[in-house]
């Protein structure tokens, strides 16, 4: 996909700063917003070039739908792994099988790819360790199929249907 | 009230997963299986002490202000938390640390592997043609 138009990546870039800006003052009083809003419209010239690529392409309700339904998918797939790596830590026995799988995604994007390779970092169990093309190289703490095919079914596939619908 | 025991728990929680990533340190075998307890559990540790500081405030001190600001940390945690992580492994695996003895599968290792054979075999073959 390519570039989207200068002004719909600059109007995006002035969004998001601007929901920054609320958060971090948690204030709706009208100076607030005016010295933000002109802080955000400054930073956004000088920013938007390398902040985004496809501008308010990224607002499409389909993409936010799923990026929202993400973040609790997400938080559960990791207090679950948190569970079981302290679980491995705890046990006398310290049952964990490491090594280092291969995976293949099939994203194309790069932020996309980059989420993808941060969630399974953010996972625990699993570190990226590296990225070339689409062959994730990642350590797992509890290898449970070392093909490329098997270890994808448990690692990558479960966050790319969700990261495919907001990033492609 | 219900704040500050949910804010009270969360803290609780957090702790314990900072108690465990800790103790994961000490217990794993090489280098690789710490990182993974130490910045896993850390994240997740983050995670409940940064909120429920935020959700604690609302019901000890009364104000609002506090969660939103520190839902921005979280948030700017979880995009760091992992690169960091990333760029620490990927730098030990690069200055030559093996694995353990215990360890099942080294893909990357097959893979640089292969990739050096190609580099040596496309020299010869630009010697060759030279």
């Amino acid at each position: 996909m390519g570039e989207a138009s200068k002004i719909s990546r600059y109007l995006y870039t002035v969004i998001v700063l601007f929901v920054i800006w609320l958060f971090l003052t948690s204030n709706l009083d009208p100076q607030e917003l005016t010295i933000g809003l002109l802080f955000s419209l400054i930073v956004g010239a000088l920013t938007y070039e390398v902040f985004t690529e496809r501008g308010l392409a990224n607002f499409h309700p389909r993409r936010v739908a799923y990026a929202i339904l993400y973040i609790p998918y997400f938080l559960w797939a990791m207090i679950m792994a948190n569970l079981d790596v302290a679980y491995r830590v705890l046990h006398p026995k310290r049952p964990i099988n490491p090594g280092i799988v291969e995976c293949k995604t099939v994203l194309t994007n790069n932020v996309g790819k980059l989420t993808l390779a941060n969630s399974i970092t953010l996972t625990p169990g699993t570190i990226t360790l590296d990225v070339k093309g689409d062959r994730y190289f990642i350590h797992w703490i509890d290898v449970k199929d070392a093909s490329v095919e098997g270890a994808s079914d448990h690692i990558t596939r479960p966050f790319e249907k969700f990261l495919k619908v907001i990033f492609e | 009230m219900i704040a500050e025991i949910v804010g009270e728990f969360l803290v609780l929680f957090g702790t314990i997963f900072y108690f465990l990533s800790s103790l994961g340190l000490i217990r794993m075998p090489d280098v690789y299986n710490r990182m993974q307890t130490a910045t896993k559990s850390a994240t997740l540790g983050s995670l409940g002490v940064i909120i429920g500081v935020g959700i604690w405030a609302i019901g000890h001190v009364g104000s609002y202000a506090w969660l939103p600001k520190t839902l921005v940390i979280a948030v700017f945690l979880l995009l760091t938390n992992p690169i960091s992580a990333h760029a620490l492994i990927r730098a030990a695996y690069k200055s030559g640390i093996p694995l353990w003895e215990g360890s099942v599968v080294d893909k990357y290792r097959e893979y640089l592997e292969k990739e050096e054979g190609k580099e040596e075999v496309s020299d010869e073959t630009k010697e060759g043609e030279q």
